[in-house]
């Protein structure tokens, strides 16, 4: 009777150690679960919700359902960044990757002045945006722009980079990889920096070529920095938009507008806030949709050490 | 912070603090400002402040710059939108319906008071028009301009033109245009004939286009637009045309920010630009130059520009009086004189080109003139429901034109529906 007695007593016990430590890992949580709440989920739900109602600048309308996302689907403009941030995206991403590894690869080996080089490749990381985007608008400036003092000196024509649909979304490419590169340098500098030597010294006495190395060794065990630098390279390319506020507006005619410039507009410039919702949700959707991907596809393909 | 740094910071804001409950009769008063041309216009608003604090030390006016006119009613509406608009703003005068569909902001008549009609009446009508709506003064001319053409005297002494003749047609300036273009030995051209902004402003300048050549753009209650009318579409095109059959002015879109330096640096001999640039531009030229009307087809014309104050609604009935106050100060012919001799703006009343300092301005510099002289064949700016929207659709169509990817009649065509379109509810 006794043993039963302690028994159930020392399994309550365990039962109320742990209810407690629910509570306490609870309440450790509840800061940044309140400020998660506070300032992601509500205004996300918010903004749903207000995508459902009519009004637009005038204030909250009735209750419209979809009709807001079917003017969406609709508007020429929304069609349009959508493509320009695709070709955006498709763009800037691989590129910015390739040129990152090379980087580190390059700054990872012996090299006199290295830590001069990997500064070098660091800084347009380090300058904001607005910065970058006044110093390549007079790049890219008609005429007596650098790029087109170099051209004259070719004795070629000068020509309207930004101003010219044909040109200006390559022009706002180049200078985000340009700037995105260094950054995402760092992080395979260090997953190069984490690799254990004696792979390479296996590879030596297997006699194993560097080209051969890189592409069965080096490579597949950078796959799950590829991986996280690639995610945030396709997020960035939705959520910069610093540089056309400086050196296009969006223009000419749209050409270079991407989709988070264009809510600023609807919101900010048109004060439309029902469509403004309807887009943001659009972008939400898209971005968690790339999230979704990482987390619940490729994450299970790659090999983690 | 160390201990004596952290005594000495609450210290400052105990009497900071105590500073502001003894100075609480003063009425503050917030107001955002743009500014949209070149020099270093912030130091003469916060110069002419301090002089108003002196003159009126019951008054405090903290003025913001918010930057362009773009930036700046965003601001506001922001700041609306949180609950504490600033009592008065600088803003375009075409934000006027905006303001007023915001229901943001309170007529002046009532509150100028029994001699406020004559006061009213002081300013330049024209500058007036924008300001004015269903019988009401809404806003008050600050810095006022029309577009003027630039003109550089070397570069046409050089293409063996009169430098003291500017064009004063469509024609005569495509003509000039074409002996004002330059090239270097491999063909490529060093020297624009003209170039006309097309960012930020196209509307502006396709507006100008269309009132020379006899066209309105919008009606006076502003819910109808007249984008593909004949003679607008006559406008575009002759724009369209300069570069894309005449090539006297670069092809796709030409920018309002840079297009001043392109000027300075002689890389085009004549351009369009707002007089708000004129001491900028007079400060920075390494050459003779001269300012005119803009060229007429089949009359002179120009859209007039710029910003006006607004006061607000969320404003107390003292704080109204107080903004009211400043604003009269500010507009006083001395001040509206220095403040043009100072940026290039067209001072809002005539009594200030009668000011001494005006009139030797003038003496020395008669390009000061000619905007103002410009004011008679001046139509108020672009101004309807749905301003940002509009405003963009028309920036749109104009750089849809210039860099060939639609005619222009097409273009004013797709424009002319989408702004039927939002503008149907206010009919």
């Amino acid at each position: 009777m006794a043993e039963v007695a302690a028994t159930l007593a020392v399994q309550d016990g365990m039962r109320r150690t742990r209810r407690l430590t629910g509570i306490h890992a609870w309440l450790l949580l509840l800061p940044a679960l309140v400020l998660l709440a506070t300032f992601t989920h509500y205004p996300i739900g918010a903004t749903f919700v207000r995508s459902l109602f009519g009004g637009g600048r005038t204030g909250l309308g009735p209750f419209v359902g979809l009709n807001n996302y079917a003017a969406m689907l609709d508007d020429p403009v929304f069609w349009q960044v959508l493509r320009n941030n695709f070709v955006f995206a498709a763009a800037t991403v691989p590129l910015s990757i390739a040129l990152a590894l090379l980087m580190a690869v390059l700054v990872d080996g012996k090299l006199r002045g290295r830590g001069f080089v990997r500064l070098a490749f660091f800084t347009p990381t380090v300058l904001p945006m607005i910065a970058v985007a006044n110093i390549w608008l007079f790049f890219y400036t008609p005429g007596y722009g650098l790029l087109d003092q170099v051209r004259g000196a070719l004795g070629l024509a000068s020509h309207n980079w930004l101003g010219d649909p044909s040109t200006v979304m390559a022009c706002l490419i180049v200078m985000v990889v340009w700037k995105e590169a260094g950054f995402f340098m760092i992080f395979y500098l260090a997953a190069l920096q984490n690799m254990p030597p004696e792979l390479k010294e296996a590879a030596n006495v297997e006699g194993a070529g560097r080209w051969y190395f890189f592409r069965r060794v080096t490579f597949p065990l950078l796959m799950p920095t590829t991986l996280f630098i690639s995610i945030n390279a396709v997020i960035n390319s939705f959520k910069l938009v610093d540089q056309l506020v400086i050196m296009t507006k969006g223009g000419p005619n749209n050409a270079s507008s991407l989709l988070l410039y264009y809510i600023y507009e609807v919101a900010f410039s048109f004060w439309d806030t029902a469509y403004a919702s309807t887009l943001t949700v659009t972008l939400i959707v898209l971005l968690a949709a790339v999230a979704l991907t990482k987390f619940v596809y490729l994450d299970r393909r790659i090999h983690y050490q | 912070m160390n201990y004596l740094g952290k005594l000495a910071f609450s210290g400052l804001m105990a009497a900071s603090v105590l500073g502001w409950a003894g100075k609480a009769s003063a009425v503050d008063l917030t107001m955002y400002y743009p500014v949209a041309v070149g020099g270093p216009l912030t130091d003469v608003v916060d110069d002419l402040v301090q002089r108003f604090h002196k003159e009126h030390p019951d008054i405090k006016v903290q003025a913001v710059y918010a930057g362009s006119y773009a930036d700046t009613i965003t601001k506001v509406m922001t700041a609306m939108k949180g609950g504490q608009p600033p009592q008065l703003s600088v803003l375009f005068s075409t934000d006027l319906f905006t303001l007023i569909d915001e229901d943001a902001i309170v007529p002046l008549d009532d509150l100028a008071g029994p001699e406020g009609k004559a006061w009213l009446a002081s300013y330049y009508p024209a500058f007036m028009e924008n300001g004015q709506t269903g019988g009401k003064t809404w806003s008050i001319p600050f810095q006022r301009s029309t577009i003027v053409l630039y003109w550089n005297k070397e570069a046409f002494k050089e293409a063996g033109l009169d430098p003291e003749k500017p064009p004063a047609s469509w024609d005569e300036m495509v003509e000039m245009s074409k002996k004002l273009v330059k090239k270097d030995a491999s063909g490529n051209i060093t020297r624009w004939g003209v170039e006309i902004p097309s960012t930020g402003y196209g509307y502006w300048m396709l507006q100008a286009l269309a009132i020379q050549n006899g066209q309105r753009l919008m009606n006076d209650a502003g819910n109808t637009v007249f984008f593909n009318d004949k003679k607008t579409v006559e406008a575009l095109q002759y724009w369209t045309d300069l570069s894309r059959v005449h090539g006297v002015a670069p092809k796709g879109s030409v920018e309002w920010g840079t297009l001043r330096s392109d000027f300075l640096e002689g890389r085009t001999a004549m351009m369009w630009h707002t007089t708000g640039n004129l001491t900028a531009v007079k400060n920075a030229a390494k050459f003779g130059f001269g300012v005119a009307m803009l060229p007429a087809k089949v009359q002179r014309g120009s859209p007039t520009g710029g910003g006006n104050f607004y006061i607000f609604k969320n404003a107390k009935p003292e704080e109204r009086k107080a903004a009211l106050t400043f604003i009269r100060w500010v507009t006083e012919p001395a001040r509206a004189a220095e403040w043009s001799i100072k940026s290039g703006y067209v001072a809002v009343k005539p009594a200030a080109y009668d000011t001494e300092a005006m009139t030797a301005y003038a003496k020395g510099f008669p390009q000061a003139l000619v905007a103002r002289d410009q004011l008679k064949h001046a139509v108020p700016e672009l101004s309807v429901h749905e301003n940002g929207r509009i405003y963009k659709l028309m920036n749109d169509t104009v750089q849809a034109a210039l860099t060939g990817a639609q005619t222009p009649q097409a273009a004013l065509d797709a424009a002319q529906r989408q702004a039927d379109r939002l503008l149907a509810r206010y009919r």
